[in-house]
């Protein structure tokens, strides 16, 4: 049973079913103006969006912070209370149907310009109309696009389920138009940050909540927080998280079904964008016209989305054995208080799980693969001072490789097996045209191919080539997850001053500890996740582990090189910034002139060749590796300022520079 | 032994020698079951016809057909009359399969010299060995007996008692005392791992209400007298206790006072602690009262408190002096439908909060509703049919009330006449404004019969299959109804994970309302067939709820009390400090264990 637990590939997934099909079929009008009758909680009470306001500004839970704001400030009552009003009307949504009515007939159009399909698990969609109907419900898709909550409403919508509300961040409303259309197609929008703003988070989680409690619809937002720009899932924000669980913890509903959802696209309409903002580049301000540069957006080809329900998550079982509800009994469950550590605790290990979920039914399509063997093969030739470019036989043959190895891994899959391997891999480089180019049979990373001698700086130049790395890289990111514990144990082997399995396992958990930020790691999982790793590799014959000695096998050089290189540019990408701050940083530098200045740093070791991986120029990796940093103490920040501790004092500092050393 | 009924002998002072009312009986199982609830000529059967009918002439609904409850039966359960579990033994009990008595030679011998009658005849050990937890009358019902009293011995009065545990602390001998053997908290049950000679004290000989004294309004009653019969023989002066638990008719006044019990009109004459004036108890280390009979003492923690729910385990309750009231001049049942149970249980709320509950008020959710629909009695006129009829339309076609939705409040008004009139029309203008429409007196009155007739019901459930019991607790108003909805889904959620095939009932009452809170009873039965361990599967989800319960800021106990039950949850109710504080007591007054049935702590 052991096995089981650990075996991926005993993964059962669902099939399926594409949702274009019909819409190229069939008028898209009278799709819009169907029959619409949704499912709901079974313990509805109806009521209109404005009814809730007022229940809102009513509830205890605001009434009693209204008190408090007037007692702290001085304010007079009805001055508070106008100001929550404010704050409510300016968040609420306006959910009406006509405008997704709207939205379900232009965005056919739209979707069937720009996807070859969108596909969706069909059992997936009758768990959640079962679970929709039982309890309330909480949506959490993972966030890759600006397309994510009007894709999901549109599949909703579809498929006859309650439209959800969605948490957007404010940066939306300031796109006037697109704004009020999207609050009227539910979403509600809360600030970025509101830290200390007591009245301001006590009308945010009363409004949420009692739109949750009273199975008003289901309420969606994004456990990342925020869309990511890397590809690579981000660790989860707790807050609204917190908030959803908030009810059944306080006993007020039975239970509350979390269902995460898995939105994988082939191509990312963001693509390049992201890879500008991660460079710095500036990118164009966040308006109604730029979110679609109409013409040229809508000309290409971006594949396929499939959207995968996944099981739905009872917040009662996750609880169960972990949380006793008792501590709420001695206090008036609607006077808020900070949530005592095993409640953080628990709402932090139920995210990553959460996200985990999300990770596992993420459908990976060919070209993540390839992406993955592109970018090792460009560093690799480039190391060898070589032609950074690769014949297309190789390519489909390592591709061939990896295939097996990743579906060994349980990764979720969907490789045309109806094709020849080749047809495969060029289908998939076509698609993909603005990245790769292939020229006589063979492939190379579709840099802009400057005059030798022409007006474009090296650093601008280095610059247009890591837009193009760091693209890929974004597609590689998403298969990160099926590697990255084999990957960790891989590297650790490779670091480790023996083989013996408590030395590997020292450095395993090191560099999972290192790259917690980094990465999806469920906290405490460390014993865990070494075992999984092992399971898979040997399993795979790419290790054997003889009396607490891992030997690599002679096939298992190939997995676990493929491994280590995976992880290289991180491990790379951590210490440059750990050089950065040991040599370079000046006194004083806040975490505002941190980016900038690591890039500059980053940008002369490139150019002078000291430093190979260029997509380490990724603001992303920098910033992580700060926040790995910090929480591990080798870096600490006062009054906003980062400063670096001696390096001398810190193991991991140390490490990290012997290991740059060797 | 002195049966002077008091020195005081005044003019407001009656004494009764000599009653030999119903539960006098040495033996009881001449006139009760002993293995299901109740009196022997008392059940429910279904006829040739399928129809329900109810026997003997004990209550208003004997020797009457019920033609409701086969469809709710059947319809509730999945149950069929075709599947028949009958009691796998005779209602004769077979005093073979229970185990020989291990006896105290020496402390027999000594007890036999007082005179005070003891046994050790199966039928007497059987029928003191139990409460009336679902397992325990499942067992009876096949025929299994464990662990049971040894010998049974009925004092005849306080001195009696007080040469028995004298005795019983001289040879080390293990007490349990035994009042009307109404338990649900398995506190009657023999602790298996007791190797010492288990002695049933059975108070039923102690029944003598001993005076009354018209100036203070109290009387002194021996703690073995029966509900029923100390209401009886009070209301023949001209008072009454008010006390009413449901068990009233069987139930005992030391019973009550060791369990803490609860009566449904409490809003005018108050649960026990707020009755007890006086309390007289024989423990190992001697008598414990107090000198005095002052309404009110500050005298340090007040010792009737160690007593008050000490069920059993220190000592046992000889004599109470407890408050008595003039009869009521006028009673008057009444009803409330609500559209809604949140309607219900906001109006009771409002009720409590303007301090005006009558002297029951009880709300029950719709599946009860229904329960208590199904129990109605064939009427004998078409009128009355019809009118009924007339009654369901208004309520459900005209005003608009969802059936599956609607729900009852029962009410129970006493006092003079004009007061009760005016009482009455302030709480139903009250229920107007959370929607409730009057319903009349029949339904109020059905729904208290209810309460009198479910343990029978319950005996009738398991001749076909169904298992089910109650449980209560008390929780502040503000969680009155997330606990009421999380305990019934929780009962749901469990029996679907445990293996039960068929949807049980789950269903629950607002039963008493408070200042601060509410108490809430649930029932829960289901169906049991396909179960190979029907019982275990039953005590699972009893436990869960249990869980559920406490998660929800709800408490252990309102008035069944812990017994052996409910057990291991006493720590974490009481805290760590709160069970040292019990248990040194018990180390104190009980330093031997001679009242040795381990409950509670």
């Amino acid at each position: 049973s052991d096995s089981k637990y650990l075996d991926p590939m005993l993964k059962k997934r669902d099939d399926f079913e594409d949702i274009l099909e019909e819409r190229r079929n069939s008028s898209d009008l009278r799709y819009a103006l169907r029959c619409y009758i949704p499912v709901l909680y079974k313990e509805l009470t109806p009521c209109k969006a404005s009814e809730l306001k007022s229940m809102v500004l009513q509830s205890d839970q605001l009434r009693y912070v209204i008190n408090q704001v007037c007692k702290e400030t001085g304010m007079a009552a009805d001055e508070v209370q106008a100001e929550a009003a404010a704050i409510l009307e300016e968040m609420a949504h306006r959910l009406q149907l006509s405008t997704i009515r709207f939205f379900a007939f232009t965005l056919s159009k739209v979707f069937k310009t720009l996807f070859r399909s969108i596909c969706v698990n069909e059992e997936g969609i009758q768990r959640l109309q079962q679970a929709i109907h039982e309890h309330p419900v909480v949506l959490l898709p993972s966030h890759r696009s600006y397309m994510d909550f009007l894709l999901m409403s549109y599949i909703l919508y579809t498929y006859d389920l309650a439209l959800p509300v969605i948490a957007a961040g404010m940066d939306f409303m300031a796109m006037k138009f697109v704004g009020e259309m999207l609050r009227m197609s539910g979403a509600f929008f809360i600030r970025r940050s509101f830290g200390g703003d007591k009245l301001y988070w006590a009308v945010f989680s009363e409004y949420v909540k009692t739109m949750l409690k009273n199975g008003f619809a289901p309420v969606e937002f994004f456990l990342e927080g925020t869309r990511s720009r890397t590809c690579k899932s981000l660790t989860p924000k707790l807050g609204l998280l917190n908030i959803v669980m908030d009810p059944f913890l306080k006993g007020e509903v039975f239970d509350v079904s979390l269902v995460p959802v898995s939105i994988s696209y082939e191509r990312i309409l963001e693509e390049a964008l992201y890879a500008r903002e991660l460079l710095g580049v500036p990118k164009p301000k966040e308006s109604t016209s730029g979110l679609f540069k109409a013409r040229k957006v809508l000309s290409e080809d971006y594949g396929s989305i499939h959207v995968y329900f996944g099981q739905p998550v009872s917040v009662r079982s996750l609880a169960q054995n972990r949380v006793d509800r008792c501590q709420f009994n001695l206090i008036p469950r609607h006077i808020p208080r900070k949530p005592g550590e095993d409640i953080h605790s628990f709402v932090n290990d139920s995210a990553y799980r959460l996200v985990r979920a999300q990770e596992e039914n993420m459908v990976l399509k060919p070209w993540v693969l390839l992406a993955s063997l592109l970018l090792q093969n460009h560093h690799q030739m480039q190391v060898a001072e070589q032609k950074q470019e690769m014949a297309l036989d190789e390519l489909t043959e390592q591709a061939v490789w990896l295939r097996d190895l990743s579906r060994q891994y349980g990764a979720f899959l969907h490789w045309p097996d109806h094709v020849s391997p080749s047809e495969a891999v060029s289908s998939s480089l076509s698609l993909h045209r603005g990245l790769v180019r292939i020229s006589e049979g063979r492939v190379q990373l579709a840099f802009e191919q400057g005059e030798p001698c022409s007006t474009v700086t090296p650093e601008e130049e280095l610059l247009n080539q890591a837009v193009i790395i760091l693209s890929c890289a974004s597609y590689r990111n998403q298969a990160l997850h099926i590697f990255l514990r084999p990957a960790l144990l891989a590297s650790a082997i490779h670091t480790a001053s023996s083989s013996n399995k408590q030395e590997v396992y020292n450095s395993f958990s090191f560099l999972r500890n290192m790259f917690s930020n980094e990465f999806i790691l469920c906290p405490g999982a460390t014993v865990q996740d070494f075992e999984e790793a092992c399971y898979l590799l040997v399993k795979t014959g790419a290790l054997q582990i003889n009396q607490q000695e891992f030997v690599v096998t002679e096939r298992g050089h190939r997995t676990l090189g493929f491994l280590t290189r995976m992880l290289d540019p991180f491990l790379q990408g951590y210490q440059v910034v750990c050089r950065f701050l040991c040599e370079d940083a000046t006194e004083g530098l806040t975490e505002k002139q941190f980016v900038p200045a690591v890039r500059k740093f980053i940008i002369r070791h490139i150019l002078t060749g000291r430093l190979r991986y260029t997509e380490v120029l990724s603001s992303d990796l920098q910033k992580n590796s700060l926040a790995a940093l910090l929480r591990l103490g080798a870096v600490q920040k006062l009054k906003g300022y980062v400063g670096v501790c001696h390096p001398c004092t810190s193991v991991c500092f140390d490490w990290l520079r012997q290991k740059q050393a060797s | 032994c002195g049966r002077q009924p008091g020195s005081i002998v005044g003019v407001h002072v009656h004494c009764y020698p000599n009653l030999c009312p119903y539960l006098f009986f040495f033996h009881r199982q001449e006139i009760m079951k002993w293995n299901g609830w109740g009196y022997s000529d008392s059940r429910f059967f279904f006829n040739k016809k399928g129809q329900a009918e109810f026997t003997g002439r004990r209550y208003r609904l004997s020797g009457l057909i019920i033609p409701g409850l086969k469809d709710w039966f059947e319809s509730t359960f999945g149950a069929s009359l075709q599947h028949k579990t009958p009691a796998t033994v005779s209602p004769i009990l077979n005093s073979s399969a229970v185990q020989p008595p291990t006896l105290n030679e020496a402390f027999v011998e000594e007890l036999k010299s007082t005179g005070i009658p003891l046994s050790h005849d199966a039928e007497d050990r059987v029928f003191r060995a139990h409460g009336h937890c679902l397992h325990e009358i499942f067992a009876l019902r096949e025929g299994k007996f464990g662990r049971v009293p040894d010998m049974v011995v009925w004092p005849n009065c306080h001195n009696d008692v007080v040469k028995i545990v004298e005795l019983a602390c001289k040879h080390n001998v293990c007490l349990i005392p035994y009042g009307g053997g109404t338990s649900v908290s398995s506190a009657l049950e023999c602790p298996p791992e007791e190797t010492r000679s288990i002695v049933s004290l059975d108070t039923s000989q102690m029944n003598r209400i001993l005076w009354i004294d018209e100036k203070n309004l109290t009387a002194h009653v021996e703690a073995g007298i029966v509900g029923q019969d100390l209401e009886r023989l009070l209301n023949e002066s001209g008072y009454c206790t008010g006390h009413e638990p449901d068990s009233m008719e069987f139930s005992s006044l030391g019973g009550w006072v060791a369990t803490r019990a609860s009566g449904m009109k409490k809003n005018v004459y108050g649960n026990i602690e707020d009755l007890v004036v006086h309390v007289k108890m024989v423990t190992p280390q001697g008598v414990i009262e107090k000198s005095c009979q002052g309404p009110r003492m500050s005298t340090g923690p007040d010792v009737h408190h160690f007593i008050m729910g000490s069920e059993g385990t220190l000592g046992v309750v000889t004599e109470v002096t407890m408050k008595i009231r003039p009869m009521p001049e006028y009673q008057k049942y009444g009803s409330v439908v609500f559209p809604n149970f949140e309607q219900g249980v906001a109006c009771l709320r409002e009720v409590a909060r303007q301090r005006c509950a009558p002297a029951s008020i009880r709300l029950m959710d719709n599946e009860q509703f229904k329960f208590g629909h199904a129990l109605k009695p064939q009427v004998s006129s078409i009128f009355t049919s019809f009118l009924d009829g007339l009654k369901k339309f208004y309520i459900t076609k005209f005003k608009g009330f969802d059936p599956n939705r609607l729900c009852v409040a029962t009410l129970l008004f006493e006092g003079d006449r004009e007061k009760v009139l005016q009482h009455e029309k302030q709480v139903y203008d009250i229920a107007a404004k959370f929607g409730g429409l009057a319903a009349g007196e029949d339904n109020g009155q059905r729904g208290y019969m209810l309460t009198f007739v479910i343990a029978y019901l319950r005996d009738l459930g398991m001749d076909y299959y169904v298992i089910g019991e109650s449980f209560e607790t008390s929780v502040p108003w503000d969680r009155v109804l997330d606990i009421c909805r999380n305990v019934k889904a929780r009962i749901i959620r469990e029996c679907k994970d445990k293996g039960v095939q068929f949807s049980p009932l789950s269903t629950c009452r607002v039963t008493q309302t408070y200042d601060a809170g509410a108490c809430v009873y649930f029932y829960f039965a289901f169906n049991y067939r396909g179960l190979s361990d029907p019982v275990h599967v039953y005590e699972q989800v009893e436990h869960a709820a249990r869980e559920e319960i406490l998660a929800n800021g709800g408490s252990l106990s309102h008035h069944h009390g812990v017994g052996k039950l409910r057990k291991e949850w006493m720590r974490d109710t009481i805290s760590k400090v709160g069970m040292g504080m019990l248990k040194s007591v018990k180390d104190y007054v009980d330093p031997n264990n001679i009242f040795g049935n381990r409950n509670l702590l």
